[in-house]
Protein backbone atom coordinates (compact mmCIF):
# COMPACT_ATOMS: atom_id res chain seq x y z
CA UNK A 1 0.00 0.00 0.00
CA UNK A 2 2.66 2.40 -1.01
CA UNK A 3 -0.27 4.68 -1.98
CA UNK A 4 -1.91 5.05 0.84
CA UNK A 5 -1.86 7.78 3.29
CA UNK A 6 0.60 8.06 5.91
CA UNK A 7 -1.50 8.40 9.46
CA UNK A 8 0.17 11.36 11.34
CA UNK A 9 -0.81 12.70 14.74
CA UNK A 10 -0.43 16.20 15.45
CA UNK A 11 -0.37 17.54 19.21
CA UNK A 12 -0.90 21.07 18.71
CA UNK A 13 -1.28 23.69 21.71
CA UNK A 14 -4.70 25.67 21.31
CA UNK A 15 -2.67 29.30 21.32
CA UNK A 16 -0.36 30.05 18.45
CA UNK A 17 -0.20 26.07 17.50
CA UNK A 18 -4.06 25.68 16.35
CA UNK A 19 -4.19 29.17 15.32
CA UNK A 20 -1.86 28.68 12.73
CA UNK A 21 -3.40 25.48 11.44
CA UNK A 22 -7.11 26.90 11.50
CA UNK A 23 -5.53 29.59 9.01
CA UNK A 24 -3.72 27.97 6.93
CA UNK A 25 -6.56 25.50 6.41
CA UNK A 26 -9.52 28.75 5.83
CA UNK A 27 -6.56 29.83 3.39
CA UNK A 28 -7.16 26.68 1.16
CA UNK A 29 -3.37 25.68 1.48
CA UNK A 30 -3.31 22.16 0.23
CA UNK A 31 -1.42 19.41 2.20
CA UNK A 32 -0.29 15.62 1.45
CA UNK A 33 -1.37 13.54 4.24
CA UNK A 34 -3.55 12.19 6.83
CA UNK A 35 -2.90 13.99 9.91
CA UNK A 36 -5.05 14.11 12.82
CA UNK A 37 -4.75 16.83 15.05
CA UNK A 38 -5.44 16.69 18.97
CA UNK A 39 -5.42 20.19 20.75
CA UNK A 40 -3.66 20.47 23.89
CA UNK A 41 -3.81 23.77 25.98
CA UNK A 42 -0.12 24.18 25.98
CA UNK A 43 2.72 21.81 24.76
CA UNK A 44 4.18 21.59 28.19
CA UNK A 45 0.69 19.34 28.55
CA UNK A 46 2.34 16.89 25.62
CA UNK A 47 3.27 14.08 27.70
CA UNK A 48 5.97 11.33 25.97
CA UNK A 49 3.59 8.85 27.11
CA UNK A 50 1.26 10.38 24.78
CA UNK A 51 3.44 10.67 22.12
CA UNK A 52 4.63 6.78 22.37
CA UNK A 53 0.91 5.92 22.51
CA UNK A 54 0.09 7.70 19.07
CA UNK A 55 2.70 5.02 17.86
CA UNK A 56 1.79 2.18 19.25
CA UNK A 57 -1.42 3.10 18.26
CA UNK A 58 -0.72 2.93 14.89
CA UNK A 59 0.31 6.38 13.89
CA UNK A 60 3.33 6.64 11.69
CA UNK A 61 4.89 9.36 12.78
CA UNK A 62 3.81 11.99 15.40
CA UNK A 63 4.42 15.89 15.52
CA UNK A 64 4.00 18.45 18.55
CA UNK A 65 3.38 21.65 17.51
CA UNK A 66 3.74 24.52 19.87
CA UNK A 67 4.20 28.37 20.24
CA UNK A 68 7.58 30.44 18.94
CA UNK A 69 10.03 29.40 22.15
CA UNK A 70 10.68 32.77 22.97
CA UNK A 71 6.90 33.90 22.43
CA UNK A 72 5.31 30.96 23.96
CA UNK A 73 1.82 31.66 25.60
CA UNK A 74 2.56 30.06 28.64
CA UNK A 75 6.25 31.08 28.56
CA UNK A 76 8.23 27.75 28.43
CA UNK A 77 5.75 25.31 27.94
CA UNK A 78 7.14 24.83 24.10
CA UNK A 79 10.58 24.57 25.56
CA UNK A 80 8.74 21.69 27.88
CA UNK A 81 7.25 19.89 25.00
CA UNK A 82 10.40 20.51 22.87
CA UNK A 83 12.09 17.92 25.61
CA UNK A 84 9.85 15.45 25.99
CA UNK A 85 10.21 15.18 22.23
CA UNK A 86 13.71 14.59 22.56
CA UNK A 87 13.36 12.35 25.10
CA UNK A 88 10.83 9.97 23.55
CA UNK A 89 13.39 10.42 19.97
CA UNK A 90 16.09 8.91 22.99
CA UNK A 91 14.19 5.93 23.55
CA UNK A 92 13.05 5.31 19.89
CA UNK A 93 16.59 5.56 19.00
CA UNK A 94 17.50 2.75 21.58
CA UNK A 95 14.68 0.36 21.00
CA UNK A 96 15.77 0.75 16.95
CA UNK A 97 13.08 2.82 15.79
CA UNK A 98 13.59 5.63 13.35
CA UNK A 99 13.45 9.07 15.89
CA UNK A 100 12.75 10.98 12.76
CA UNK A 101 8.95 9.74 13.28
CA UNK A 102 8.73 12.27 16.34
CA UNK A 103 9.96 16.06 15.43
CA UNK A 104 9.13 19.15 17.41
CA UNK A 105 7.93 22.19 15.43
CA UNK A 106 7.15 26.09 16.15
CA UNK A 107 4.94 28.69 14.67
CA UNK A 108 3.28 31.94 15.52
CA UNK A 109 -0.64 32.14 14.52
CA UNK A 110 0.19 34.25 11.51
CA UNK A 111 2.63 31.85 9.73
CA UNK A 112 -0.21 30.06 7.20
CA UNK A 113 2.55 28.28 5.36
CA UNK A 114 3.69 26.16 8.29
CA UNK A 115 1.33 23.68 8.74
CA UNK A 116 1.28 22.72 5.37
CA UNK A 117 4.80 22.69 5.16
CA UNK A 118 4.75 20.19 8.39
CA UNK A 119 2.28 18.35 7.00
CA UNK A 120 4.26 17.87 3.89
CA UNK A 121 7.90 17.07 6.10
CA UNK A 122 6.08 14.61 8.72
CA UNK A 123 4.43 12.72 5.16
CA UNK A 124 7.73 12.13 3.36
CA UNK A 125 9.39 10.84 6.51
CA UNK A 126 6.32 8.59 7.19
CA UNK A 127 6.22 7.51 3.66
CA UNK A 128 10.16 6.92 3.60
CA UNK A 129 10.20 5.32 6.48
CA UNK A 130 7.07 3.09 6.16
CA UNK A 131 5.26 1.42 8.87
CA UNK A 132 6.82 0.39 12.11
CA UNK A 133 5.97 -3.19 11.57
CA UNK A 134 8.40 -4.58 9.21
CA UNK A 135 7.98 -4.98 5.90
CA UNK A 136 6.80 -8.06 4.25
CA UNK A 137 5.89 -9.72 7.54
CA UNK A 138 2.90 -8.33 7.97
CA UNK A 139 -0.49 -9.94 7.76
CA UNK B 1 16.48 8.82 48.67
CA UNK B 2 17.62 6.15 46.33
CA UNK B 3 18.34 7.32 43.28
CA UNK B 4 18.30 5.11 40.40
CA UNK B 5 18.49 5.17 36.58
CA UNK B 6 16.82 3.82 33.81
CA UNK B 7 18.91 0.60 32.32
CA UNK B 8 19.28 1.33 28.75
CA UNK B 9 16.02 -0.13 26.84
CA UNK B 10 17.78 -2.38 24.75
CA UNK B 11 19.66 -3.74 27.31
CA UNK B 12 16.07 -4.33 29.34
CA UNK B 13 14.81 -5.69 25.77
CA UNK B 14 17.48 -8.12 25.74
CA UNK B 15 16.78 -9.43 29.13
CA UNK B 16 12.76 -10.17 28.43
CA UNK B 17 13.44 -11.51 25.25
CA UNK B 18 12.90 -14.99 26.11
CA UNK B 19 9.42 -14.99 27.71
CA UNK B 20 6.40 -14.24 26.61
CA UNK B 21 4.69 -12.93 29.28
CA UNK B 22 6.17 -9.93 30.58
CA UNK B 23 4.92 -8.03 34.44
CA UNK B 24 6.10 -4.88 34.82
CA UNK B 25 6.41 -3.58 37.90
CA UNK B 26 7.19 0.12 39.13
CA UNK B 27 7.44 1.95 42.79
CA UNK B 28 5.46 5.04 43.74
CA UNK B 29 8.82 5.49 46.40
CA UNK B 30 12.15 6.81 45.70
CA UNK B 31 12.35 5.81 42.24
CA UNK B 32 9.01 7.86 41.19
CA UNK B 33 10.70 11.03 42.32
CA UNK B 34 13.93 10.37 40.70
CA UNK B 35 11.76 9.88 37.52
CA UNK B 36 13.43 6.20 36.98
CA UNK B 37 10.53 3.48 37.74
CA UNK B 38 6.52 5.31 38.74
CA UNK B 39 3.66 5.24 36.73
CA UNK B 40 4.62 7.50 33.92
CA UNK B 41 8.20 5.73 33.25
CA UNK B 42 6.31 2.28 33.81
CA UNK B 43 4.02 2.71 30.94
CA UNK B 44 6.06 4.42 29.10
CA UNK B 45 8.27 1.05 28.82
CA UNK B 46 5.96 -0.49 28.30
CA UNK B 47 4.64 1.73 25.76
CA UNK B 48 8.29 1.72 24.02
CA UNK B 49 8.61 -2.15 24.43
CA UNK B 50 5.27 -2.83 22.51
CA UNK B 51 6.74 -0.44 19.78
CA UNK B 52 9.74 -2.85 19.46
CA UNK B 53 8.15 -6.07 19.41
CA UNK B 54 6.06 -4.44 16.53
CA UNK B 55 9.07 -3.64 14.83
CA UNK B 56 11.00 -7.30 15.44
CA UNK B 57 6.97 -9.03 14.35
CA UNK B 58 7.07 -10.59 17.88
CA UNK B 59 3.80 -11.22 20.59
CA UNK B 60 4.98 -10.45 23.70
CA UNK B 61 2.41 -9.99 26.74
CA UNK B 62 3.43 -7.07 28.83
CA UNK B 63 1.56 -6.10 31.91
CA UNK B 64 2.73 -2.61 33.48
CA UNK B 65 1.41 -1.96 37.52
CA UNK B 66 2.72 0.33 40.16
CA UNK B 67 2.86 -0.37 43.87
CA UNK B 68 3.24 2.26 46.73
CA UNK B 69 6.20 0.54 48.05
CA UNK B 70 8.07 -2.50 46.23
CA UNK B 71 10.43 -3.14 49.11
CA UNK B 72 7.63 -3.98 51.49
CA UNK B 73 6.07 -7.46 51.51
CA UNK B 74 2.07 -6.31 52.23
CA UNK B 75 3.03 -4.35 48.89
CA UNK B 76 3.93 -7.04 46.84
CA UNK B 77 1.45 -9.31 47.88
CA UNK B 78 -1.55 -7.37 47.08
CA UNK B 79 -0.09 -8.13 43.31
CA UNK B 80 0.82 -11.91 43.48
CA UNK B 81 -1.84 -13.04 40.91
CA UNK B 82 -0.52 -11.02 38.39
CA UNK B 83 3.37 -12.10 39.64
CA UNK B 84 2.09 -15.73 39.51
CA UNK B 85 0.90 -16.11 36.01
CA UNK B 86 4.32 -14.06 34.61
CA UNK B 87 6.93 -15.74 32.80
CA UNK B 88 9.34 -13.20 33.94
CA UNK B 89 9.04 -9.67 36.45
CA UNK B 90 10.56 -7.00 35.10
CA UNK B 91 11.11 -4.92 38.49
CA UNK B 92 11.14 -0.76 37.34
CA UNK B 93 12.07 0.10 40.94
CA UNK B 94 15.39 0.24 43.24
CA UNK B 95 17.25 -3.07 43.81
CA UNK B 96 15.31 -3.49 47.04
CA UNK B 97 12.32 -4.10 45.52
CA UNK B 98 12.88 -6.43 42.64
CA UNK B 99 15.03 -8.40 45.47
CA UNK B 100 11.94 -8.66 47.73
CA UNK B 101 9.95 -10.18 44.62
CA UNK B 102 13.11 -12.58 44.51
CA UNK B 103 12.78 -13.87 47.92
CA UNK B 104 8.77 -14.04 48.27
CA UNK B 105 8.90 -16.01 45.04
CA UNK B 106 11.97 -17.53 44.52
CA UNK B 107 10.56 -20.03 41.53
CA UNK B 108 10.16 -16.76 39.73
CA UNK B 109 12.71 -14.55 37.35
CA UNK B 110 13.53 -10.83 38.31
CA UNK B 111 14.93 -8.71 36.34
CA UNK B 112 16.08 -5.05 37.13
CA UNK B 113 14.58 -2.45 34.55
CA UNK B 114 16.59 0.22 36.81
CA UNK B 115 20.46 0.78 37.89
CA UNK B 116 20.20 1.61 41.54
CA UNK B 117 22.60 4.33 41.99
CA UNK B 118 22.85 6.71 44.93
CA UNK B 119 21.55 7.89 47.85
CA UNK B 120 21.01 11.17 46.88
CA UNK B 121 19.23 14.39 47.53
CA UNK B 122 17.29 16.02 44.75
CA UNK B 123 19.16 19.89 44.32
CA UNK B 124 17.00 20.88 41.73
CA UNK B 125 14.51 19.60 39.09
CA UNK B 126 16.17 16.91 37.40
CA UNK B 127 19.56 16.44 39.63
CA UNK B 128 20.26 14.45 42.34
CA UNK B 129 23.30 14.30 44.05
CA UNK B 130 25.28 11.86 46.50
CA UNK B 131 25.20 12.70 49.64
CA UNK B 132 25.98 9.42 52.58
CA UNK B 133 27.27 6.60 51.78
CA UNK B 134 25.20 4.84 54.30
CA UNK B 135 28.63 3.69 56.13
CA UNK B 136 26.76 3.09 59.56
CA UNK B 137 28.85 5.68 61.57
CA UNK B 138 27.02 9.30 61.42
CA UNK B 139 29.69 11.78 62.14
CA UNK B 140 28.42 15.05 60.26
CA UNK B 141 27.73 16.78 64.03
CA UNK B 142 31.85 17.24 63.91
CA UNK B 143 31.68 18.21 60.37
CA UNK B 144 28.81 21.29 60.21
CA UNK B 145 26.72 18.81 58.38
CA UNK B 146 28.55 17.63 55.45
CA UNK B 147 29.36 13.90 54.82
CA UNK B 148 33.02 14.03 54.07
CA UNK B 149 32.86 10.15 53.27
CA UNK B 150 30.16 10.82 50.89
CA UNK B 151 30.85 13.90 49.39
CA UNK B 152 35.10 13.88 49.37
CA UNK B 153 36.31 12.02 46.71
CA UNK B 154 39.21 10.28 48.87
CA UNK B 155 36.43 10.36 52.12
CA UNK B 156 39.20 12.02 53.96
CA UNK B 157 38.41 12.42 57.54
CA UNK B 158 40.94 15.26 58.70
CA UNK B 159 40.91 17.64 56.28
CA UNK B 160 41.34 17.83 52.38
CA UNK B 161 44.36 16.45 50.53
CA UNK B 162 46.62 17.98 48.71
CA UNK B 163 44.56 18.16 46.07
CA UNK B 164 42.08 21.09 46.93
CA UNK B 165 42.02 23.74 44.84
CA UNK B 166 39.77 27.17 45.13
CA UNK B 167 37.07 24.90 46.49
CA UNK B 168 37.25 22.51 43.78
CA UNK B 169 38.55 19.08 43.71
CA UNK B 170 41.20 17.43 41.90
CA UNK B 171 39.55 14.36 41.49
CA UNK B 172 37.15 16.06 38.85
CA UNK B 173 37.31 20.23 38.82
CA UNK B 174 33.10 20.01 38.75
CA UNK B 175 32.93 19.08 41.94
CA UNK B 176 32.76 21.26 45.36
CA UNK B 177 36.31 20.05 47.77
CA UNK B 178 33.97 18.37 50.48
CA UNK B 179 36.62 19.77 52.83
CA UNK B 180 36.51 23.39 51.72
CA UNK B 181 32.48 23.10 52.09
CA UNK B 182 33.18 21.80 55.84
CA UNK B 183 35.66 24.67 56.32
CA UNK B 184 33.39 27.30 54.96
CA UNK B 185 30.06 25.82 57.35
CA UNK B 186 32.19 25.95 60.03
CA UNK B 187 33.72 29.19 59.96
CA UNK B 188 29.84 30.82 59.38
CA UNK B 189 28.69 28.49 62.41
CA UNK B 190 31.39 29.83 64.43
CA UNK B 191 33.13 26.50 65.51
CA UNK B 192 36.09 26.40 63.47
CA UNK B 193 38.06 24.56 66.18
CA UNK B 194 35.96 21.19 65.07
CA UNK B 195 38.80 21.65 62.30
CA UNK B 196 41.63 20.84 64.28
CA UNK B 197 39.77 17.65 65.94
CA UNK B 198 41.64 14.70 65.48
CA UNK B 199 39.61 11.55 63.82
CA UNK B 200 40.87 8.42 64.47
CA UNK B 201 40.17 5.73 61.43
CA UNK B 202 37.24 5.23 61.05
CA UNK B 203 35.32 1.69 61.41
CA UNK B 204 34.54 0.58 58.47
CA UNK B 205 32.85 -2.73 60.26
CA UNK B 206 29.68 -0.81 60.59
CA UNK B 207 29.75 -0.43 56.84
CA UNK B 208 29.24 -2.60 53.94
CA UNK B 209 33.14 -3.67 54.42
CA UNK B 210 31.43 -6.00 57.59
CA UNK B 211 29.29 -8.66 55.07
CA UNK B 212 25.55 -7.51 54.67
CA UNK B 213 23.69 -5.26 57.72
CA UNK B 214 20.64 -6.24 59.48
CA UNK B 215 19.15 -3.80 62.10
CA UNK B 216 17.35 -5.21 64.17
CA UNK B 217 14.90 -3.42 66.37
CA UNK B 218 13.89 -5.82 69.38
CA UNK B 219 11.02 -3.42 71.06
CA UNK B 220 9.31 -3.22 67.21
CA UNK B 221 9.68 -6.98 66.29
CA UNK B 222 6.78 -9.15 66.57
CA UNK B 223 6.55 -12.06 69.15
CA UNK B 224 6.36 -15.76 67.57
CA UNK B 225 2.60 -15.59 69.57
CA UNK B 226 2.09 -12.31 67.58
CA UNK B 227 2.93 -13.71 64.33
CA UNK B 228 1.01 -16.50 64.51
CA UNK B 229 -1.93 -14.50 64.91
CA UNK B 230 -1.35 -12.41 62.25
CA UNK B 231 -0.64 -15.31 59.90
CA UNK B 232 -4.36 -16.98 61.48
CA UNK B 233 -6.28 -13.23 60.36
CA UNK B 234 -4.49 -13.36 57.07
Amino acid sequence: MADAKPKIVGFCCEKHGTESVDLAIRSGEQYDASVRLVTVPCTGRVDGLHILKALEDGADAVFVLGCLEKNCYYDTGSIEGRKRVEYVRTMLSEVGIEPERVEMFNASSTMVWKFPEIASTMSQTARRLGPIEPRGDTK
Amino acid sequence: MIVAERKPLGEIAEMIAPYEKVCVIGCRSCVAICLAGGEKEVNMLVSAMGLLNRRTGRTQNLDGLVLERQCEKEWVKEVEDRILESDVILSMSCSLGAQTIGDMYPEKIVVPGLNTAIFGVPEEQGVWSEKCLGCGDCIIHTTGGICPIARCAKSMLNGPCGGSSDGHCEVNLELDCAWYAIHERLKLQGRLELMDMVRPPKEWNTSHSGGRRVIVREEARLTSHQKRATEESQ
